[in-house]
């Protein structure tokens, strides 16, 4: 039987290994026509795109742009933003997420979410793990899950010593993976992560991307990133945003990240990764 | 626009290539004007200049190198900088070639001519006429202009096997003359290699505008 200890050290998949060129594979997720607004302001339109499962997908893009906006939406984030009002198709293996008889708790529940803060509880590091777990009735021995968690988001070897102390006496990048963690926790099925580096030192964001590249053998990941040396390293998929003459957030150009990096397909695309753009 | 400074170093980087090109260029014209004229003088000079050439070619690469690192270059800007390696590396081993003629010059210097020469020299206006334009292609980023540089190829190689097959009959008539004609074919062959150069470099600029690697 396969241990917490195994997975940790099977081979670890390089962007490379996972995509080649033009071939993204199986799509867990497709956006149509989304469009988000805030009261009567039109902030996303018309949105469409392929969420590749077992890949990480960028989203980039200038500040205000949607791209967060558009995050949300895929785990109906945007409910708890009062005026917020999401159209469109978001389909998830055959079933429309935005549909109103989806329940948004099992949609988050199978769609997690890191965010750009670490936001861990204010409780130790053992029931950062085991609180969500117990809470969504999941059973079994706690005590191998939490190792398998906290493995599975490389955090073991600095924490299994100290589990019931705090976990915000970790440092941010201990405290950033213990939130991935947590994610892992209730088995979710993609992980979407707002900007999770951003508020870390280069070492932790690199154990981060590191942690990316590994995560993504059992999970989809979906990032959204204003480091673009960051999407070009760890994504399969980049989709750039950029904002339109109405101000409104759209959809300029996705591919595969070695295409966009490199030789992308529309000038606007071109302007921003060579920061041409303002 | 934003990034002006970084806007300014690429500018540099270019500017680099084209001057390197102009110094291979002249490499060239005079190596094969020393082995006309059978100028030794001449030709030192030629072998002598070299290593500038091969400075200037680390110089070009170590901007390019300072710029990647620093600045995290992407899409067409780092195909401009990868095509700029590229290009510096062929131009260099164009002047080896112009090195290369020097030499035969030189190890040749004790023996007579054989005849004068018009083939090998034309082959030489060739390649500089379409080192030139690729270099104009380069700066204009014209696709079109370097597939057709990259045509004319063909006219030097043609010129080339002209050239082997003239110093073939010398030979077989006057087995004297073996020495001199191997070393007039060596010649030859370095200007062809020149021109093959310049062909690659044509696939480099074509690289740099639009992303596509094409043998041409």
């Amino acid at each position: 039987m396969a241990t917490a200890t195994d997975e940790i050290h099977a081979p670890v998949t390089t962007p490379s290994d996972r995509a080649e060129p033009g071939s993204l594979g199986e799509t867990i997720i497709d956006l149509k026509e989304v469009n988000v607004h805030y009261g009567s302001f039109h902030a996303v339109s018309g949105v469409n795109f392929k969420v590749p499962k077992n890949r990480i997908t960028a989203l980039i893009g200038p500040s205000g742009c949607g791209k967060s906006t558009v995050l949300r939406s895929i785990n109906r984030m945007n409910d708890l933003v009062p005026g917020a009002r999401v159209t469109g198709e978001i389909n998830y293996h055959g079933v429309d997420l935005n549909s109103a008889k989806v329940d948004a708790v099992e949609v988050r529940r199978r769609i997690g979410m890191v965010f750009q803060k670490p936001n861990p509880f204010p409780k130790s590091i053992y029931e950062n793990i085991a609180w969500g777990a117990r809470i969504n009735g999941i059973k079994g021995n706690m005590d191998e899950r939490v190792e398998r968690c906290l493995r599975g988001a490389a955090l073991w070897d600095e924490v299994h010593d100290k589990l019931k102390e705090s976990g915000l006496a970790l440092s941010g990048g201990q405290q950033q993976r213990l939130c991935i963690a947590r994610t892992l926790a209730i088995n979710p099925d993609v992980i979407l992560m707002d900007e999770p580096c951003s508020a870390l030192d280069p070492i932790s964001t690199l154990k981060i991307e590191d942690l990316m590249r590994e995560l993504v053998r059992q999970y989809t990941i979906v990032i959204v990133t204003h480091n673009m040396q960051q999407a070009a390293r760890v994504s399969d998929q980049t989709v750039f945003f950029s904002l339109n003459d109405k101000r409104q957030g759209v959809l300029v150009e996705a591919g595969p990240t070695r295409e966009i990096f490199t030789k992308p397909r529309d000038q606007r695309t071109e302007d921003y990764i060579t920061g041409r753009f303002g | 626009m934003a990034r002006v400074e970084y806007v300014h170093e690429l500018q540099e980087l270019r500017d680099d290539v084209v001057a390197m090109a102009s110094m291979t260029d002249k490499a060239i014209a005079r190596s094969v004007d020393a082995l006309k004229r059978q100028d030794v003088s001449l030709a030192r000079e030629v072998m002598t200049a070299d290593q500038y050439i091969n400075n200037h070619r680390w110089q070009t690469e170590e901007r390019a190198l300072h710029l990647i690192a620093t600045q995290a270059p992407m899409a067409g800007d780092l195909r401009t900088i990868s095509a700029a390696i590229h290009i510096t590396t062929d131009l260099e081993r164009m002047a080896d070639h112009a090195a290369g003629i020097a030499k035969i010059v030189i190890q040749t210097s004790n023996e007579p001519a054989i005849k004068p020469l018009v083939d090998i020299p034309r082959m030489c206006d060739i390649a500089r006429e379409m080192l030139s334009a690729s270099v104009s292609a380069y700066i204009d980023g014209n696709v079109e202009q370097a597939k057709a540089i990259a045509l004319r190829d063909d006219e030097v190689d043609a010129l080339n096997d002209q050239v082997y097959r003239e110093l073939l009959t010398y030979m077989m008539a006057d087995p004297l003359t073996i020495n001199r004609a191997t070393r007039l074919l060596w010649a030859a062959h370095n200007v062809e290699r020149i021109a093959d150069r310049v062909t690659n470099i044509c696939e480099w600029v074509i690289f740099a505008v639009n992303g596509s690697l094409e043998e041409l």
